[in-house]
């Protein structure tokens, strides 16, 4: 009993550190202390957020390898679905605050903004693992469903590019994330990936 | 002479937003919520630019004393309605100047260590006039005047900002160009010391930034050669303590914090062009009908905006300084030469 109250705790601890950027940055422009762009504010801040949990997510697989502690493995799914919000939001804010609702805009926009069609079809991937992360689907898919959220490492290359296009001058940022990003998907490579548990006992003794 | 301030509190009572609307303006009402309640209160941008704000002035002795000679409002808008002049907050805390680094922040954050006293230009190539100039005395001969000026980003945003400085085109004639001279060129300084994106190994930026004028755009009466802005001396972010205003093109070629000035007779490669030439050009002229690659710039957002209110307008051709400047582009293609 006490250690089901234990995995709860983690997980509410876990919902509400994914939350409370979300609060921050809207608690930042409503004291006008997010710039004279407040739109363009909340619009990077939310899409680097869906990154780092994007990052954070895929991370968990060879985290509970290497350590074997349950609750990596009980905070996947939040975590994939927090990514899919965040993601969500972000396209949210362009077409509200960026495009203010201009449809017109947005068609002519996208024809001439690649990174923009990269992005959504990354966020309908999102939205694709989103919908079959529950256990009736699951249970639908059976052995296809592996296979089919493998490509959320696709979906990581699709948000990368999304970003490297966008930069203008300085590839410091978008190279850390790059590098984390190859390291994340270094350890999915079946070598590594069977060398992991391995490392666990060699820390242990 | 000394010509009297239109002070902004000259302004009708009319034009100050009220209190309680202008606290609520970006009040984020509770994320997707409030977004009936947003539009109702998104209509008002801020009242009318005033001084008072204006955090007060540390400007050595000689540059106060410029700045109190100054010609005030000596070209302004011809609707000011329309063009409001941004709070000082967001045109000092809203930047690019990559060499404190690439976020809007960042130069406000720390341009801090840049050390603008003392300062000096040098003035070369094809000038019978060189020689490098203490910033007092290369400002000395001319009055200040103030310029209230609408700078268009090439990331399609815009602000209206009060310059203060100098024609160009008097540093130009002091320096006595030789024949040979048809183009100026521009370079910022160089410090890592001083200057932290300079210290970034990832930057595609070949340090020093370097713009370039053809000579009769730098003889143009609207090029400007700031030295202060809404009154005071330019903060640090903004390129102090000298820096270019060319309001009819992209706001990267009005490059900052300049340490030379050549005369020269080649067509000068500016940074942005050497990083992605496909993207960014020589002229740079603002120009509705020629996007940039990766988005439009038929239109653009007058900043501050707010969340339910992006203020988008249409950008006008030569960022509607037109009829002071379209004809020195008579018969060049502006599609080839963006």
């Amino acid at each position: 009993m006490a250690t089901q109250y234990k995995w709860l705790a983690w997980r509410v601890a876990v919902f509400l550190a994914a939350l409370a950027p979300l609060l921050f940055w809207s608690w930042q422009v409503a004291n006008n202390a997010a710039g004279p762009e407040p739109g363009r504010y909340l619009l990077l801040n939310i899409g680097i957020g869906a990154l780092w949990l994007l990052l954070f997510t895929l991370s968990l697989t060879p985290l509970a390898k290497l350590t074997r502690w349950k609750g990596f493995a009980l905070i996947r799914r939040q975590l994939g679905l927090w990514t899919l919000a965040y993601a969500t939001l972000h396209m949210l804010s362009y077409a509200l605050f960026i495009l203010g609702l201009n449809w017109a805009l947005l068609s002519s926009e996208i024809v001439k903004r690649p990174y923009i069609i990269v992005g959504m079809i990354a966020l309908i991937g999102l939205a694709v693992l989103g919908a079959t992360s529950n256990r009736w689907a699951m249970k639908c898919l059976g052995k296809r469903w592996k296979p089919l959220h493998k490509f959320s490492y696709a979906i990581l290359g699709l948000v990368l590019l999304h970003f490297f296009w966008v930069v203008r001058a300085d590839m410091q940022e978008w190279a850390m994330y790059a590098a984390i990003a190859a390291l994340v998907m270094l350890t999915r490579l079946p070598p590594v990936a069977r060398t992991l548990p391995k490392l666990r006992y060699r820390f242990s003794r | 002479m000394l010509i009297k301030i239109a002070k902004p509190s000259d302004l009708h009572e009319s034009d100050v937003t009220p209190e309680s609307i202008y606290l609520s303006r970006r009040r984020f009402m509770g994320g997707m919520a409030g977004l009936g309640a947003g539009l109702a209160l998104s209509g008002h941008a801020r009242a009318n630019a005033d001084y008072s704000d204006v955090p007060e002035s540390s400007a050595p002795e000689w540059l106060k004393e410029k700045i109190s000679e100054t010609q005030w409002r000596a070209i302004t808008p011809s609707n000011p309605e329309k063009d409001k002049i941004a709070p000082f907050d967001d045109a000092s805390g809203y930047n690019n100047f990559f060499e404190f680094g690439t976020d809007k922040g960042d130069p406000a954050r720390h341009a801090g260590s840049l050390e603008t006293q003392p300062w000096s230009v040098v003035v070369d190539g094809e000038v019978n006039n060189g020689g490098r100039f203490a910033l007092e005395d290369f400002a000395k001969p001319t009055q200040f005047e103030e310029r209230i000026y609408r700078l268009r980003c090439v990331e399609a945003w815009s602000m209206v900002i009060p310059w203060l400085g100098i024609p160009l085109a008097d540093v130009i004639k002091r320096a006595d160009p030789t024949s040979k001279a048809k183009y100026v060129r521009f370079e910022t300084l160089v410090d890592p010391e001083q200057m932290r994106g300079q210290r970034s190994s990832f930057s595609i930026i070949d340090w020093p930034y370097v713009e370039g004028l053809r000579l009769d755009e730098a003889m143009n009466p609207l090029t400007l050669l700031a030295m202060g802005m809404y009154g005071r001396e330019l903060p640090n972010q903004n390129g102090a303590p000298l820096r270019l205003v060319v309001p009819w093109k992209y706001g990267f070629k009005s490059i900052k914090s300049i340490v030379r000035i050549s005369l020269v007779e080649e067509q000068p490669v500016n940074s942005w062009q050497q990083i992605a030439a496909e993207e960014y050009g020589f002229y740079a002229n603002v120009n509705p009908e020629v996007d940039h690659p990766r988005w439009s710039q038929a239109t653009e957002r007058r900043l501050p905006n707010s969340l339910f209110n992006t203020n988008t307008i249409d950008t006008q051709m030569f960022n509607g300084y037109a009829d002071e400047v379209a004809e020195m582009y008579a018969g060049l293609d502006l599609r080839k030469n963006y």
